[in-house]
Order: C-alpha cells, then sequence, then structure tokens
C-alpha cells in the first residue's frame, strides 16, 4: 500500500535505534533548578516569587499579562535562591528563577483535578490549560490556548496530531505514545470536545509500529470519530505544512494558517499534558528529553523536572564517551548548537544530542554545481542554490520573488547539497534581510518587485 | 570537556554524497566505454584518453595557481572532462591537437566564466566543436583496427561507396568507426543506468533526449531506422553523460524534460538537413545557451500558491 506523503524532502540516517527501545527514566535532579522567563512564543513572564520564599512544585513563579504568553511553573518544591542572569539553550542570557530543591516534591493544589472534561466549558478548559503552562511542547513552544482559539468564523475541521517526530536521533514523542497512550488519545478527546465538528487524526511515521498500535488499539477501546494515519518515513514530515498536506491534502496559502484550511495541528506531548493538566491537575513540570548521540556513553529517555541542568543529565547517561564535537538543543536538522551544557531544560527541548566529529563533519564550502538536487528536496517547491545566490549578491528583492520567505528552515537542501553550500543559513540570512528592509521602509515598496 | 564546543546553523548532519564522489561516479561509469573503445578501436585509444585527462587537469591546476585561487583539481571536475574530450575525439588525433583542445576547454569555456558551476557550455564538448573547426580532417578520420572508413552517419547521409552500414549487433556493442568513447552503446547504456541508479543522474534527460530521437527518425523517414539511429553518432555518449552535466542543464525537473526534447528535435534536424551528419555534439551546445531561460520558465510552484504559477 502506498502511504500518504509530501512532496520533496529527504532520508536521512534515522539513529533512532540508540534509545528507540528505552523506557523512559524518571530523573530526579541533585542541583539547583533554574527557570528562564522566555520558554514559549509571545511575550516573557515577570517573575512573582521573591528570593527566599518556599516554592511548591506545580506552583506559579512567574506569570505576564499578555494573551500569547504561557506562565512558568516550578517543578519541584524548595526555595527561590535567587533571581537573576542565566545563560539558555541558545547560548543567549535570559531572566531566570533560581529554586534550591529540597527533595521532597510537595505539590501545589492550585490546579484543581477534575476527573472528566465533558462538563467543562470551553472557556473553562482554556483557562487551565493556560495556567497550567502548555504550550507546542514539539519545539515551536507557541502557547497552547491561543492555539486553540482560532479567529472567530474559522471552522476546526480537523485535529491533526503529530506524532510524526521525523528528526533523527529523538524518540521522546515514540516513548511517550508508548508509555502513556491513555492520556494522549485522552487529550485528543478533549480537544474534539472544544472542536466537536472536527475529525482526530493521529499522524504517525510507518517506522513506528509499535506506537501506531497502541494508539490505534487506545482508539478502538474509546470509540469516538478518531483515526490513526500511519505515513511514509521522510523528513521534514513533522513539519506543519507537510502533515497537513499528508493528512487532509490541503496546502497551505503563503502567509495563512493552519486554521485557514480548518485544521489545528497539536503535538503528542501537548496533548499529554492538556489531559494531565484538566483530568489530574498536574501542570507543565517535566518534559520527556532524548539525551542522545554517539558521543553519549549509554544514551537514555529520561522524565526531567523542567530547570535540571543539561550536565546533570548527559553525567545520568554515563556522560560522552569522547569529546562531543557539537552538542544540540534538538535533532540533527533543526536544534540548536549549544555553547555550554551548564543550562536548564526547558519546556521546548526535545532532546540532547552529542554529537562527535565525525557525525557533525565541518566541511568546506565549494562551487554550487547546479545538481538540483536541493530544488528536488526541498519540501516548499522552492530553488535553494538560486536564492542562496541571490542572499549572496544581497539581493532581498530577487529572493522574494523567488518565494523565499515560505523557506520552513528545514535544512534539507543543506543536508544533501554536494558542494556543502549553508544553503538553509543563507536562506535564514535572507528572511531577516527582507524583515529589515521591510522595517526600514514600511510605506514606499514596491519598486519593480510585483508578482 | 576542555575543547570549545563548535556553534554552527543547522542542519548539523550532512549527506555522503559530496561533488568529488559524484564526479568519481561519472568516471566509473565511463570507464565501460573506454574500455570499449580501447578493445575495438585501439591501444591508441588509452594514450589519446590518458593525454586528455592528464592535460585538463594539469590546465585546471596552472590556472588556479596562476589566478592565485584555490587549487581544486582534487574535485576531479577536470579529469571528467578530458575523459569526455577523449571520448569525443577519434583515436587517431595527433596527441599536440589534444592537448590543445583540453587547454580551449578548461581555460577558455570552463575558467573564463568563473570555474566549476559557471560555466554556461559544456567544456568538453565546446572544445571538441573547436577542434573539428580548426581541424577537421583529422577530427573525421575514422579507424576500426586500424581501416579507415566512413561513420554510419555519414554513410546514411552522403551514402558512400563500397561502405556498408554496421549491423544492429555491432553497432550495439561498439564495433564500427567513431570516437572513441561513443561507439557502444552497450557500455554507454550500463554507465548511464549506473548513474541513474546511484541517483547521481535522472533518468529525465537521457531517457527524452534518446525517445525523442528515435520517434523523429520515424517521422523524418531516415533510412537506418530508429534503432541504429541511436545506438550511432554518440548519442548514447551525449544523453547520458553530456546533456546531463550539471552545470549546462536544467536544475528543475520540468526544465530537463524541455531541455533534453529541444536536444533531440536539433540532432534530428541537423542529422537530417544539416551539412554534418551527426548533430549530437552541437545539438547539446545549442541547447546549453537556453538553459538559463528554460530554469526560469520552468521553475517550480511554490507550497501552497495557486496551482497557475510557474508554467508561464
Amino acid at each position: 500500500m502506498k502511504l500518504p506523503t509530501f512532496r520533496g524532502g529527504i532520508h536521512p540516517p534515522d539513529g533512532k535505534a540508540m534509545t528507540a527501545r528505552k523506557e523512559i527514566e524518571v530523573f530526579r535532579p541533585a542541583g539547583n533548578l533554574v527557570y528562564p522567563m522566555s520558554q514559549h512564543i509571545g511575550a516573557p513572564c515577570a517573575p512573582i516569587v521573591k528570593k527566599g520564599d518556599r516554592v511548591l512544585a506545580g506552583q506559579k513563579i512567574a506569570d505576564s499579562e499578555a494573551f500569547v504568553s504561557s506562565p512558568v511553573l516550578s517543578s519541584v518544591s524548595g526555595t527561590v535562591k535567587e533571581i537573576g542572569m542565566r545563560m539558555t539553550v541558545s547560548g543567549g542570557m535570559d531572566q531566570c528563577v533560581v529554586v534550591e530543591n529540597d527533595g521532597r516534591y510537595e505539590y501545589d493544589a492550585a490546579l484543581l483535578p477534575h476527573g472528566d472534561f465533558r462538563p467543562l466549558e470551553a472557556k473553562e478548559c482554556l483557562r487551565i490549560i493556560r495556567e497550567a503552562g502548555i504550550v507546542g511542547m514539539g519545539g515551536a513552544t507557541f502557547p497552547t490556548h491561543v492555539k486553540l482559539s482560532p479567529p472567530p468564523g474559522k471552522k476546526i475541521r480537523w485535529v491533526i496530531v503529530n506524532g510524526a517526530e521525523c528528526e533523527p536521533f529523538l524518540n521522546c514523542d515514540n516513548r511517550l505514545m508508548l508509555e502513556r497512550t491513555e492520556p494522549i488519545v485522552g487529550g485528543l478527546e478533549i480537544c474534539m470536545h472544544l472542536f466537536p465538528e472536527a475529525e482526530g487524526i493521529i499522524a504517525i511515521e510507518n517506522n513506528k509500529p509499535d506506537a501506531i498500535a497502541c494508539v490505534q488499539e487506545e482508539i478502538a477501546r474509546r470509540g469516538g470519530n478518531m483515526k490513526v494515519v500511519p505515513h511514509e518515513v521522510k523528513y521534514p514530515q513533522g513539519a506543519e505544512k507537510m502533515l497537513i498536506y499528508t493528512v487532509t491534502g490541503q496546502e497551505i496559502p503563503p502567509g495563512a494558517l493552519p486554521a485557514d484550511v480548518g485544521c489545528l495541528v497539536i503535538n503528542v506531548r501537548t496533548l499529554f499534558h492538556i489531559w494531565t493538566a484538566i483530568i489530574d491537575g498536574v501542570p507543565v513540570v517535566d518534559r520527556v528529553i532524548s539525551v542522545v548521540g554517539d558521543a553519549v556513553e549509554t544514551p537514555k529517555n529520561f522524565l526531567a523536572p523542567l530547570g535540571t541542568s543539561v550536565r546533570e543529565l548527559v553525567d545520568a547517561a554515563g556522560g560522552f564517551t569522547e569529546e562531543p564535537a557539537k552538542i544540540l538543543a534538538g535533532g540533527p536538522m533543526m536544534g540548536i548548537s549549544m555553547r555550554s551544557i551548564d543550562v536548564p531544560v526547558v519546556k521546548g527541548t526535545s532532546g540532547i544530542l552529542a554529537l562527535t566529529a565525525r557525525s557533525a563533519r565541518q566541511l568546506e564550502e565549494s562551487n554550487c554545481i547546479r545538481c538540483g538536487r536541493c530544488v528536488t528536496a526541498c519540501p516548499m517547491g522552492l530553488l535553494p542554490s538560486t536564492l542562496d545566490r541571490a542572499v549572496r549578491l544581497r539581493e532581498y528583492g530577487e529572493f522574494e520573488t523567488l518565494g523565499g520567505m515560505n523557506c520552513i528552515e528545514c535544512g534539507s537542501c543543506t543536508y544533501v547539497c554536494p558542494a556543502r553550500r549553508h544553503l538553509t543559513q543563507t536562506c535564514r540570512d535572507g528572511k531577516a534581510g527582507v524583515m529589515a528592509a521591510r522595517k526600514k521602509a514600511p510605506k514606499t515598496e514596491g519598486k519593480g518587485e510585483k508578482k | 570537556m576542555n575543547r570549545l564546543l563548535v556553534i554552527a546553523s543547522s542542519p548539523h548532519i550532512r549527506s555522503d554524497m559530496s561533488t568529488t564522489r559524484i564526479m568519481a561516479w561519472v568516471m566509473v561509469a565511463l570507464t565501460p566505454a573506454g574500455l570499449a573503445g580501447i578493445y575495438f578501436l585501439g591501444l591508441r585509444s588509452l594514450w589519446v584518453i590518458l593525454t586528455c585527462v592528464v592535460s585538463c587537469v594539469a590546465t585546471e591546476a596552472i590556472w588556479q595557481k596562476c589566478t592565485q585561487q584555490k587549487i581544486s583539481v582534487s574535485d576531479l571536475s577536470a579529469a571528467v572532462t578530458g575523459l569526455l574530450l577523449a571520448y569525443n575525439t577519434p583515436p587517431s588525433i595527433p596527441l599536440w591537437m589534444a592537448v590543445v583542445g583540453c587547454v580551449f576547454a578548461m581555460v577558455i569555456v570552463k575558467h573564463f566564466f568563473g570555474g566549476l558551476g559557471q560555466n554556461i557550455m559544456n567544456p568538453a564538448l565546446a572544445g571538441r566543436a573547436m577542434m573539428l573547426i580548426c581541424w577537421p580532417v583529422a577530427m573525421t578520420t575514422w579507424t576500426v583496427q586500424g581501416i579507415s572508413g566512413p561513420t554510419p552517419l555519414a554513410i546514411i547521409k552522403f551514402g558512400s561507396a563500397g561502405a556498408s552500414l554496421p549491423s544492429l549487433f555491432d553497432a550495439f556493442v561498439g564495433n564500427m568507426g567513431g570516437c572513441i568513447g561513443e561507439t557502444s552503446a552497450l557500455a554507454l547504456v550500463f554507465g548511464g543506468c549506473l548513474l541513474i541508479y546511484k541517483g547521481v543522474i535522472s533518468w529525465r534527460i537521457p531517457v527524452t533526449y534518446i525517445a525523442t530521437v528515435a520517434v523523429l527518425s520515424l517521422l523524418l523517414g531516415r533510412s537506418g531506422g530508429p534503432l541504429l539511429e541511436i545506438m550511432v553518432g554518440g548519442l548514447m555518449l551525449g544523453a547520458f553523460f553530456m546533456a546531463t552535466d550539471y552545470a549546462t542543464s536544467p536544475m528543475t525537473p520540468k526544465g530537463q524534460i524541455v531541455f533534453a526534447l529541444g536536444c533531440g528535435l536539433v540532432t534530428s534536424l541537423i542529422r537530417t538537413y544539416g551539412g554534418y551528419p551527426e548533430g549530437v555534439s552541437y545539438s547539446i551546445l545549442i541547447m546549453n545557451l537556453t538553459v538559463p531561460i528554460i530554469d526560469r520558465m520552468t521553475m517550480p510552484r511554490v507550497f501552497g500558491e495557486a496551482k497557475s504559477h510557474g508554467s508561464k
């Protein structure tokens, strides 16, 4: 049977075998917990605790008035030791609340366990989701209560669950689907309670047969308008636009949102939190993290409290077998390379990947040979080599005309380029260049750049 | 940890296919045709091949040294050009002429336009075209095991007395007059399929090109028949190895089809109506010049844009 998929894409070695069969281990940190104020897309939070305060696990320690924002919660019980600047995974500095762990994990009862979601109104569900600090846990960290509040008039026909996990090496979503199947499918039921006219679809890459079977079983047990759609193994299947196309056959026009084509895409871990927040009253205080890579002694999947130092997780995985060349937060295709492992785990940290110089090769760029591999690989139908040329010549108008702003930065073009050109990077530069030019000249556009 | 970590833009892993590896595969795929040339046309073919490869590599290295560029001969692209140029010359060519052709191909056609990937015409074919103009007799003296005779296409065109067309079998294995690397359809198809299998080239250009020539030979009523027509005159070499040159063929899938259709059309027109029996080299050179416009007109549709875009 031909499985659904999308145009373009690549098949990188998946590296999943290292942790695919390793059960999630609960990790208890020894050191202090550090909570950055910006763990989500939107307005940063401000601390609502002071140095010396006693906090409980699950207690809100920072919040913001803005709609597009998400509160930060303490993941342990203990004392606020400090509020100050700390390095985060991206290598930048952010204001952080530092909590000394008393090791007792006393829970705050601020969130009530509801046991059943059916009597709750949509508004109340969204309030709980916001208070629980839920954001897009796939890595995009967009506040979930905002995503679940589409503009009025947009009818949601499909709630699509992203279980693709197309990034090589990572297994956190896979393990979660296997070990926490009930809250995931239950979370989807809650979403469909919010959008009663929608069909629930869980999209899983075909390389996770166990997860597909588990989820199918759970759906059969619950009934309802839900189904699993297994799809072809191809990167970047987990990208929102590709996933919607694969599942519904619709292409999101440039600049439009999933809600414009009646879709809502939610990561499996996000569903898990929606369920635990509403049913059990447990907010986002931990996450599953794959600590993996060819430089790691014993790769593992941890369930770690947010704020845990990455160094502690690496040590718990046996440390490094050799000096890694790169340590990434996330997968090898879109992950961020870290400056230091003395940074805290945040809501969007799906994995810690330590690669040796053999896997994360540093290669010299050479001339484009016009082989067209990037054109075939680009899931957005762009011409990466032509965009690359435009950006290097600082022709941002040309970059925009060629559709460069549609680039989703998946990295497929750079991966396949035999001349080792940094195509994704120049596309990022191009997008930044266009944005800067727009900012500079807000009203004087259109000098022959009409489409 | 005492060493510093590398900070770089994603993605952090790369595929194994590099420019050098691509060129190496092209050389491997060309080897059977060269062996066939040496076997059927004589040992002198080997000396021509070696001369061309060495002079192309040396020319590129010297040019880059003189112009203070990074010497890039290790990417093997110059060696491939040398190999292809040798395959496009008769085995009896004086070696000094081959050297001049190589220098022309590397310096004027390739490096004057910016080097690898920047040239607007296939260097090997342009080198051959120059040699054909300068030394028409030396470039069209065909010998099979020391006996000279006309090529099959010349027989079809001019009807040479006393000479007869090769059998389909001889044309298929390469037992006929011609340039060093062009005669054995068997070896070329084998090499071409290897490249397609390895993902170095796509099927689009060779299949479309060969099919176009076959169909047009029927429509134009050529006397040799479509099977002979596609096995002679360097069409296999051109379709699998010259027209698929990355730098001088379109990048877009649709563009590659258009380009190959054009190659097939021009080849058939030259063969039938031109003053010259063989049309492969010139048709590819002419179509090379249309690549920028083909690429522009066949831009793929951006994901999410209206379906009519891109096919103006």
